[in-house]
């Protein structure tokens, strides 16, 4: 019954996400509002449900999973990646190794400059 | 598959979601387990073996994407339930968060804009036609928003989802080693670079390193939906006019 009231309230905030998303026009997916209402809703609320917890926990524990079928997706793309494997192949590895290194350095150096020592302390400590 | 009975056994089964499921679930199985076997190699990422195992099967059987979708679209659905349920560990990290909340900012931004704009840049100084330079630009952002912001800048919606699967598998696989490279060893940049770079398929590899890493990246795939879906028109436009 946990995980079920857990996927029911999981499914009641993406629809409310959905709705609103197409109400207001905005560009943002449903889901991910719907994310962030829940995140406001246990802030203010200061605990998680357990059925939520426990109904998130199965979902993201295979996370995974649930990008197979778009990955398969790439069968019904064979021939337009063939023609241009390799401007594809470049950019895509390039550009995601790029952005991996930038973002985790620019985290790291402004953590070290806003946060300070105190952060990196309690960092140490864990 | 001449015997008549079998035949009629595959006509039923190819147009039954049953079947697409199953295999989808058998196969993520079969990866997942190859995955522990190997002491959880990155390069063994189950995501990379069951979509391997899956073409695979479909090509031998000759079955369409469409019909095997038919029952994959029962897994892939669940995306959006996951996605709601990333706030749970995201409010978990809460205090470290409210900690970080200025350099999460200035990373995100950051990143947003150098994984669309490298992208960009790079596709077409290696040649690639307009429509592949737009169906890249969103690639680092969670596939419903990357579709929808290629469809607005002139890319290829389902050719997008591809490539946001192949870019978020390259971040999962790369991701550990390059950071042990580049020597960041805070979970929190780990997992805000995870998120930003390789959306979901980079959480999931997160979340197995450490919850904290899992927790970041989930935030930083979040936030950086938004930050894409705002930015990148903008900054697609503003290539245009400066090269």
């Amino acid at each position: 019954m946990q995980f079920l009231n857990g996927i029911t309230l999981l499914l009641v905030y993406q629809l409310v996400g959905e709705i609103t998303v197409r109400l207001l026009g905005v560009p943002i997916p449903g889901p991910v509002l719907g994310m962030v209402m829940l995140f406001i809703t246990l802030w203010i609320r200061g605990s998680t449900p357990e059925s939520v917890e426990t109904a998130s926990t199965a979902l993201l524990s295979h996370l995974s999973l649930l990008f197979v079928p778009a990955g398969v997706g790439m069968m019904a793309h064979f021939s337009r990646i063939a023609d241009e494997w390799l401007p594809i192949t470049l950019a895509l590895l390039l550009s995601t190794v790029i952005t991996m290194v930038a973002t985790a350095l620019v985290m790291q150096l402004t953590t070290r400059w806003l946060v300070g020592s105190a952060a990196q302390e309690e960092q140490d400590h864990e | 598959m001449n015997d008549p009975g079998l035949k009629d056994i595959w006509v039923y089964l190819s147009a039954s979601p049953l079947l697409g499921l199953t295999i989808t679930l058998v196969a993520y199985g079969l990866a997942y387990r190859l995955y522990l076997r190997t002491n959880s190699n990155p390069l063994a990422n189950p995501v990379v073996t069951s979509v391997a195992m899956l073409i695979g099967l479909l090509l031998l059987t000759r079955t369409s994407y469409n019909d095997y979708f038919e029952g994959g679209q029962f897994v892939h659905f669940l995306l959006g339930p996951a996605t709601v349920a990333l706030a749970v560990p995201l409010y978990q990290q809460f205090s470290r968060l409210r900690q970080l909340w200025m350099p999460v900012t200035i990373s995100l931004l950051c990143g947003v804009v150098i994984a669309a704009g490298s992208s960009i840049w790079l596709a077409r100084i290696f040649g690639g036609s307009f429509e592949i330079q737009m169906s890249l630009a969103p690639k680092s952002a969670t596939a419903p928003v990357a579709m929808g912001i290629s469809e607005k800048i002139g890319g290829l919606p389902s050719l997008t989802a591809v490539l946001v699967v192949i870019t978020g598998i390259t971040g999962a696989v790369l991701g550990t080693k390059l950071f042990e490279w580049i020597r960041v060893k805070d979970d929190t940049a780990k997992g805000i670079a995870m998120g930003v770079a390789a959306h979901g398929i980079g959480t999931a590899r997160a979340f197995q390193v450490s919850n904290q890493m899992g927790a970041f990246s989930g935030l930083a795939m979040a936030l950086s939906a938004f930050a894409t879906a705002v930015l990148v028109p903008w900054l697609v436009d503003w290539m245009q006019t400066l090269f």
